[in-house]
């Protein structure tokens, strides 16, 4: 990324090198990316959500992993260690070494397992999503901001379209149709594949009205910048000028818009799970563990608090972290 | 003002026309065989062909698709094929403008079932908003006074920590702790207030409504705060201390004022979404309303019920987008509608 700000620190640097008698009073530049690190290190709450969220990253990269070693079994019975209500015997949902969240009621299941695999195809739907999300908009909003004309009008009313659906009930209703079509056409093996591509779809393909109105604003500055005109001057195709030379300049409000928009998907996952259009069991999400967790809220609270308080923790830090990210991106910021 | 309005108006009408041929499209095209979802389960090949005829599932897609915004805009009957009209009129049932559609698994026409439903979902969004608006108000100046300080971080943290929690679990929380463990407020159940009167509706509404209010207030404290702070670095903020104003008349009449008009544009959004069906906390508390008759519908496959509350969810959208629209022109004198 070459910006203004980069290339007057390059002149200072020089200016301070010739006037300067030694070597040691030269001006160090500073790139606006390394304010922004420097700006977001300071900032210790955002250090804070950062390193959680890096943690619940690692978590759901591992979990498979230790799945598949046998360290964690989300799906093995322990029958035995359930007395004869099916709740888990001894306290706190049956807390031992061997299983540190206690058990699920009725089951007899890992709950840290379960949780701790949740937690792994919640996050990859989630940012699937997320991905498909911005990569719409993203281009929806470049092609719209830096071409005008009937492309931005068109791509307008397509945002007040979109923006017109009711969300979540779409969500709901849709699934009654989509999933079946999915797996019959889409030839997308039936079951929860059908059911979590439904959900990343969706999720998708309604989530990326907010971002193409950002980046559109951003675009329609950017497009009068000197280096659009010296590249559209020079013959540059229109793809490269989109791609090329206006793309690389977005990417803080992209990064900023994906650490805000994850975590309403990791939500939204949630609430299908809920509504049981999420993927089904055997496989644990979040929102299906919380689910099954529901019907022992008052019998086995600790089994109804972890993943309700997981998904908090989640949804809190990424949020934390976008704001920190905002912050420290703005070049008008002056802490 | 007026030529805004009627134009923003046309635009709206053209939107509602897309939303319902995108919805009719998602739902009717994609549905591998609408006739026998509405036929059931255990329909032989002849009894599907039979339904198919009378629901009008043979005729092509943009046919239905004109009958049913021919409906919309002069009402039908049903059921939609002519003959079986003739050979049965005992089975016929006339659907007024605005006919939505027949619900074949309930046997009624969607407009008496959304009609049925939409004052629940009504009652529950307008408590829902008057607590969020006055939480999410009164929290957000509070923030904004102690800037910094324990009670900003703490408003601010509590709020975005509910908003964080998924809403069917607060809801379910409440239901099992507040009303079932501690016994601090009634088990819920919708009570009307021609039945029950002013206090047993909202009693009974202050659970759901609370729920809905916690997912929404954070973003009003955190933009309410913002815009707060800002103004209060103003001249004119200054000017009306120096006035000897007190306190109270700075911050809500003069520092408030700056944030009203993202606020009436956050509300008149949110209100929208929720007027649609707030799908979960109607599912969890059990509350009769447009969110419960979504998920019955779609689990029963009942498509013309689907198309009918998506229609009328989008409906209130688009309405109440006009409506913030137009209300700048009043909140704000420097804007003018053209």
């Amino acid at each position: 990324m070459t910006s203004p700000a980069n290339e007057v620190d390059e002149i200072a640097t020089d200016e301070a090198t010739h006037h300067s008698t030694g070597p040691s009073t030269a001006v160090v530049s500073k790139s606006p990316t390394r304010i922004a690190m420097e700006r977001f290190r300071k900032d210790k709450l955002s250090m804070t959500a950062f390193s959680i969220v890096v943690f619940f990253f690692v978590a759901a990269v591992l979990a498979p992993i230790l799945v598949k070693t046998g360290v964690l079994d989300p799906f093995g019975t322990n029958q035995d260690l359930l007395n004869e209500f099916s709740l888990p015997s001894g306290k706190w949902g049956g807390m031992s070494s061997s299983h540190p969240l206690g058990l699920e009621p009725g089951v007899g299941r890992d709950a840290l397992s379960r949780v701790w695999y949740g937690i792994t195809f919640s996050l990859a739907m989630s940012i699937s999503a997320t991905i498909i999300a911005i990569v719409l908009g993203v281009v929806l909003g470049i092609v719209s901001g830096a071409s005008g004309g009937w492309a931005d009008t068109i791509i307008g009313r397509l945002i007040d379209l979109t923006l017109s659906f009711p969300q979540t009930l779409m969500l709901l209703a849709l699934s009654s149709v989509l999933v079946t079509f999915i797996s019959d056409k889409l030839h997308v093996p039936s079951g929860n594949p059908s059911q979590a591509v439904y959900v990343v779809a969706i999720l998708g393909l309604f989530g990326w009205t907010g971002i193409a109105r950002l980046v559109r604003g951003q675009v329609l500055s950017l497009r009068e910048a000197e280096f659009v005109q010296a590249a559209n001057l020079m013959g540059a195709s229109r793809a490269r000028i989109y791609f090329k030379e206006i793309l690389p300049n977005l990417w803080a409000p992209i990064l900023v818009s994906f650490t805000l928009i994850m975590p309403t998907f990791v939500s939204a996952e949630a609430a299908l799970g809920y509504l049981g259009v999420s993927i089904g069991p055997p496989t644990p999400t979040l929102g299906t563990v919380l689910n099954d967790s529901l019907s022992y809220a008052d019998t086995d609270p600790l089994y109804f608090f972890v993943p309700a308080v997981t998904i908090m923790v989640i949804v809190v830090s990424f949020n934390l972290l976008g704001d920190g990210l905002r912050d420290a991106l703005d070049p008008k910021g002056n802490r | 003002m007026w030529a805004y309005a009627v134009r923003r108006a046309a635009i709206g009408v053209v939107l509602l026309v897309a939303v319902a041929l995108v919805t009719f499209v998602l739902f009717f095209a994609t549905a591998a065989n609408p006739a026998r979802l509405a036929c059931g389960k255990n329909c032989s090949q002849q009894q599907i062909k039979v339904t198919e005829k009378a629901l009008g599932y043979d005729q092509p897609l943009y046919v239905q698709f004109g009958t049913f915004m021919k409906g919309l805009v002069v009402g039908r009957e049903f059921p939609a094929d002519k003959e079986v009209r003739e050979r049965n009129p005992e089975l016929v049932t006339d659907c007024g403008p605005p006919c939505l559609g027949y619900s074949v698994n309930v046997g009624t026409t969607v407009n008496s079932l959304i009609v049925q439903a939409a004052p629940t979902t009504i009652s529950l969004a307008v408590v829902a908003l008057v607590m969020w608006l006055i939480g999410g108000v009164l929290f957000g100046i509070l923030a904004a006074v102690y800037k910094g300080s324990f009670i900003d971080r703490g408003v601010v943290g509590l709020t975005l920590i509910a908003y964080a929690f998924p809403t069917f679990f607060i809801a379910v929380f409440f239901l099992k702790y507040v009303v079932i463990k501690w016994e601090i407020l009634p088990y819920p159940g919708y009570v009307t207030i021609a039945d029950g009167g002013v206090f047993t509706w909202f009693e009974n509404l202050l659970l759901p409504s609370f729920t809905l209010a916690l997912v929404f207030m954070a973003g009003y404290v955190r933009m309410t705060r913002a815009f707060v702070l800002e103004s209060l670095g103003e001249d004119y903020i200054r000017t009306a201390k120096s006035k000897g104003l007190r306190t109270r008349p700075v911050l809500f009449k003069h520092a408030l004022r700056a944030a009203l008009t993202p606020l009436v544009t956050m509300a008149g959004l949110d209100f929208a979404t929720l007027l649609g069906g707030a799908i979960i906390t109607e599912s969890v508390f059990a509350y009769p309303g447009l969110g419960l008759l979504t998920v019955q519908s779609s689990s029963s496959f009942d498509l013309p019920t689907i198309v009918g509350v998506v229609l009328v969810a989008a409906f209130f959208v688009i309405v109440l987008n006009i409506l913030v629209d137009i209300s700048y022109a009043f909140i704000d004198p420097r804007v003018r509608l053209g």
